[in-house]
C-alpha cells in the first residue's frame, strides 16, 4: 500500500501547474473563452511542450506510457486551473486507440499533439446510456458507411479525428452489435455544430451522412465493440474524476481564504461556527472524493472488468456527490459574489456541475454499482 | 501508488486468518457476529487467547510487549479480526491509559501497570466525562487534595463504560482552582476497590448496563498513582486523544455488518422479491457500501503516511465512520420491517437460545439501532470533531 506519487510524477504535475499559474490565468482563460475558436492554439503548443500529449501514449508510439495514476495527476492540475483546451477529450480518445490497439500512426501523432480526438458517443435519446445508439454502421464495399448524429461531442469541432460508436447489429440499447471507428474529421458527409458549453468548453453536435470510411477505421471486433466502449468510458470517467477533485481543490482553498479575510459584524465570517461546520462538511467531502479518485485510476488497469466498473461507477457517485455539495457550499459562503462571474469559484462550480452531467451521473453510476454481480454476494 | 497489498502483507495475512481460524472460540464468534452481548469473562478471554499469541498490543513499542508490526500490518489484523468476529480488545487499557503511562509515567509505574495491562490482568475504564462536563472536558469538577502521601478524591464521573467490571480507572481530576480551567487538571489512576466509591449503572435505551456513574467521596488514592506532574493532565489527556484513533473509524467492523446487511436484506421480501434488489432500498445500501469504500481508502491513506502520526484527520474518520455505522443499523431494522419490533433480552444475554420469535439474527438489531446512536455522541461527539477540523485542519 503506497499513496505516494512518484517524484517524476509529481514534477510533471509540477510543472504542468506553474505554467497554469503563469500563463493561464483567470483573466487568460476569459479571453480564451470569449474567442471566436473557444481554445487556443498557444495553450495546447505548451502542452505539448510540457509532455502532456505523449504521456497518455505508448512508448512505441513515442509516448511516455503514462498510466491512469500519471494522468490523475495531469487532470487535477487541469480542474484547477480551469484548463478548457481539448485534452481530456484526445486523452480520453487516444484510450480506444490504445486498447484497439491497430491505430499506430494515429498515436503518433497524438503524442506529437499535431492530432486532437474527440469521442461522438452519446445520442440524443441515449442519456448516459453510451449502448442506446441509433447510428449505423452498414457495410459499403471494403469498409463501411456510417450514418447518424451524435450529440455533446466534447470539443468536437476542434477534433482532427473523431472516435464514433455506430450499430452494425442488434436493436437500439443491445450491447450486442455496437462498432466503434476512427474517423478524419474532415470525412466527406460529416457536419460539425460547434457551440460553447456553459463551464467555458467546446462540445459540438456532429452528423453523419453517407459517410464512407475504410475497413482500417474499424477499432474493435465488427459488432463487438461494447466491452472497449464500456473499459474505455470508464477511463474517462476516472479522468474527470481527477479533474473534479482538482476543481474542488482549488474552491475548498478559494473559500477557506474567503472565510479567513471577508469581515461582517467587525469579524472575519470564519469565525462563526455555521460556517465552520460547513467548511468541515466540505472538507470531509473532498477527501472522501480525493481517496475515489485514487481508488478508481489505480483499479483501472487490475485486468478484473467487473472491479473496474464498481470502482469506476463507485468514484463518480462519490465524487459527483462531493462536487454538488462543495460546488453549491462554496458558492454559498462566497455569499453574492459567489453568483458573479467575476470570481473563479463561481468557474469551478460551473465546471463541476458538468463534470457530474458527463460520463454517468450519481444516479447512473449508482445503478452501474447496484448491477454488479458482486452487489448482491453476503459472504 | 500502488493501492494493494504487497506479497509480504498477504502473506502476513494469511498467517493472521491461520491464527483466528484455529484459536477464536466458536460461541464467542457467534455472540459477535449475532450481535448478543458479551459478558465480561468473553473479553477477558478473547483477550487472553491473543495475548498468549503475543499481539495483545500491536502498536506498543517491541520492548513493552508491541509485535513491530507496520501500519499496513496493524491494519490487516484489525481487519481480520473484525471479518472473523472476534470479540474486541478494549481500547481503555491497552490504547488509552498504556500510551499515557509509557509516555508520561515513571519506571515503577511502567514494570508495574504495563504487562498486567498486556495480559488483561486488570480490566481499566475512563473517568473523563463528568455530568457536568461533556463536550466541555476541561470544566471538570471532581477534585483531588493533596494530604500527606495520598490525594483525597471527591465528585462523581459519568459515562464510565463497563466500570461495572473494573479493577482500574483512570480519571482526570482537578488538583488547582485558582488558575485557568486546563492547568489545574492532572491524571490519577484509582483502584477501584478503594472505599469510597460507588458504581451505579445507568441502562441504556436498549436496556443494557453498559456505561455507569462513578462516585467519590473521600477516596484516598496513593500519591505514587499521579501520572507525570501536577497540575499537566490536560496535556496528556489531550495525547491520548491523538493516540490510536484511526481505529475509531471501525472500517473492518463495518465491512462484516454490511455482509450482514446485505444477507438479511436478500432474505426479507417486498412485493415477493428479496429486498436488496428493490431498486430504492439497494440503493441507499450502494451509497453506504460507497461512502465506506471510501472511508476505508481514506484510513488507508492516513496510516500509510508512516512519517507522521495520524493527526486531526482521525475527527474526519470518527465522523464518517460513526455516521456509516449508525447507516447500517438503520438500514437493518428498515430491512427487517415489522420483524424488527420484537425485544428479547433473555435471548440477547445468552438465558435462551433462540428468540422468541424464532429468527434470531433479526432479535438484537432494534436495539443495536438504539444503542449505536451512541457513535456519534461518545469520544468526541461529531460536532467537537468538526471543531477540532475547523481549527487544526482549516485553522479557522
Amino acid at each position: 500500500m503506497d499513496f505516494n506519487f512518484k517524484q517524476e510524477q509529481q514534477q510533471f504535475a509540477d510543472a504542468l501547474r506553474r505554467w497554469v499559474d503563469k500563463d493561464y490565468g483567470f483573466d487568460v482563460r476569459h479571453r480564451i473563452i470569449h474567442s471566436a475558436s473557444g481554445v487556443s492554439d498557444a495553450a495546447w503548443d505548451m502542452l505539448v511542450e510540457l509532455g502532456m500529449t505523449a504521456l497518455p501514449v505508448p512508448q512505441e508510439q513515442g509516448g511516455f506510457d503514462g498510466t491512469a495514476v500519471d494522468l490523475l495527476l495531469v487532470m487535477q492540475e487541469l480542474g484547477r486551473g480551469l484548463v478548457v483546451e481539448p485534452y481530456f477529450a484526445t486523452v480520453w480518445g487516444a484510450q480506444f486507440l490504445k486498447l484497439a490497439g491497430n491505430q499506430y500512426h494515429l498515436l503518433q501523432d497524438v503524442a506529437e499533439g499535431k492530432l486532437k480526438l474527440a469521442c461522438a458517443l452519446g445520442e440524443k435519446h441515449s442519456r448516459h446510456d453510451l449502448a442506446d445508439i441509433k447510428t449505423i454502421a452498414s457495410i459499403n464495399g471494403e469498409g463501411y458507411r456510417i450514418d447518424g448524429t451524435k450529440t455533446v461531442v466534447i470539443h468536437g469541432g476542434q477534433a482532427g479525428a473523431l472516435i464514433v460508436s455506430a450499430r452494425s447489429a442488434g436493436t437500439q440499447r443491445d450491447t450486442n452489435g455496437i462498432s466503434l471507428f476512427v474517423v478524419p474529421a474532415d470525412t466527406p458527409g460529416i457536419t460539425v455544430r460547434d457551440y460553447r458549453t456553459i463551464d467555458g468548453q467546446r462540445a459540438a453536435t456532429v452528423q453523419f451522412q453517407h459517410v464512407a470510411v475504410p475497413a482500417s477505421a474499424l477499432l474493435s471486433k465488427l459488432g463487438g465493440g461494447w466491452e472497449m466502449l464500456d473499459e474505455a468510458a470508464d477511463y474517462g470517467a476516472s479522468l474527470l474524476c481527477a479533474e473534479a477533485v482538482g476543481a474542488m481543490d482549488a474552491l475548498f482553498t478559494a473559500t477557506l481564504d474567503y472565510l479567513k479575510t471577508r469581515k461582517q459584524f467587525g469579524t472575519p465570517i470564519g469565525g462563526f461556527q455555521a460556517l465552520q461546520h460547513r467548511m468541515a462538511d466540505m472538507y470531509i467531502h473532498l477527501e472522501q472524493a480525493r481517496s475515489m479518485a485514487m481508488l478508481a485510476a489505480a483499479r483501472m488497469s487490475c485486468g478484473d472488468a467487473e472491479e473496474r466498473r464498481r470502482v469506476v461507477s463507485a468514484a463518480k457517485v462519490r465524487v459527483g456527490q462531493a462536487a454538488k455539495f462543495v460546488g453549491q457550499q462554496a458558492v454559498q459562503l462566497h455569499g453574492g459574489m459567489g453568483v458573479t462571474d467575476e470570481l473563479p469559484a463561481a468557474h469551478h462550480f460551473k465546471r463541476l456541475t458538468m463534470i457530474e452531467l458527463t460520463l454517468g451521473d450519481v444516479d447512473h453510476h449508482l445503478e452501474r454499482f447496484i448491477a454488479q454481480r458482486g452487489f448482491q454476494q453476503h459472504s | 501508488m500502488e493501492l494493494t497489498y504487497t506479497a509480504a502483507d498477504l502473506a502476513f495475512r494469511d498467517t493472521v486468518r491461520a491464527f483466528l481460524d484455529a484459536n477464536l472460540p466458536s460461541d464467542l464468534q457467534k455472540k459477535v457476529r449475532n450481535h448478543l452481548r458479551l459478558s465480561r469473562q468473553d473479553y477477558v478471554r478473547w483477550h487472553q487467547i491473543v495475548a498468549r499469541q503475543g499481539w495483545a498490543a500491536p502498536g506498543w513499542p517491541v520492548e513493552h510487549g508491541g509485535t513491530g508490526w507496520s501500519a499496513t500490518q496493524r491494519h490487516i489484523w484489525e481487519e481480520e479480526c473484525a471479518r472473523a468476529g472476534t470479540p474486541p480488545i478494549l481500547p481503555f487499557g491497552v490504547n488509552m491509559v498504556a500510551p499515557v503511562i509509557m509516555a508520561f509515567g515513571n519506571e515503577a509505574q511502567k514494570a508495574h501497570y504495563l504487562p498486567r495491562i498486556l495480559n488483561c490482568e486488570d480490566w481499566w475504564c475512563q473517568g473523563y466525562s463528568e455530568p457536568g462536563s461533556g463536550s466541555d472536558l476541561a470544566s471538570l469538577k471532581t477534585t483531588a487534595e493533596r494530604s500527606g502521601d495520598h490525594y483525597i478524591v471527591n465528585g462523581q464521573k459519568t459515562w464510565t463504560t463497563l466500570g461495572q467490571h473494573a479493577d482500574m480507572i483512570f480519571c482526570l481530576v482537578r488538583t488547582d482552582t485558582t488558575v485557568r480551567k486546563q492547568e489545574g487538571i492532572s491524571f490519577l489512576l484509582i483502584d477501584m476497590k478503594s472505599p469510597g466509591i460507588t458504581v451505579r449503572p445507568i441502562i441504556m435505551l436498549d436496556e443494557d448496563h453498559e456505561v455507569n456513574e462513578v462516585f467519590f467521596d473521600n477516596v484516598q488514592v496513593p500519591v505514587q498513582n499521579l501520572i507525570g506532574q501536577e497540575n499537566k493532565g490536560w496535556t496528556y489527556a489531550k495525547y491520548l486523544l491523538g493516540h490510536e484513533r484511526t481505529g475509531i473509524a471501525a472500517v473492518g467492523r463495518s465491512k462484516r455488518e454490511l455482509l450482514f446487511l446485505k444477507k438479511i436484506a436478500s432474505e426479507h421480501y417486498k412485493h415477493g422479491k428479496p429486498l436488496l434488489q428493490d431498486p430504492v432500498y439497494a440503493a441507499k445500501v450502494a451509497n453506504l457500501e460507497i461512502e465506506l469504500m471510501a472511508l476505508e481508502t481514506t484510513v488507508l491513506r492516513v496510516i500509510t503516511r508512516e512519517s507522521r502520526a495520524p493527526g486531526p484527520e482521525a475527527s474526519l474518520l470518527k465522523v464518517r465512520g460513526s455516521e456509516i455505522q449508525q447507516m447500517l443499523t438503520e438500514l437493518m431494522i428498515e430491512a427487517l420491517g415489522p420483524d424488527a419490533l420484537a425485544f428479547d433480552t433473555d435471548y440477547l444475554e445468552g438465558k435462551a437460545d433462540h428468540a422468541v420469535t424464532g429468527d434470531d439474527a433479526a432479535a438484537p438489531l432494534a436495539g443495536y439501532y438504539f444503542n449505536f446512536r451512541k457513535t456519534s455522541i461518545y469520544g468526541g461527539s461529531n460536532e467537537i470533531q468538526k471543531n477540532i477540523i475547523t481549527q487544526m485542519i482549516l485553522g479557522l
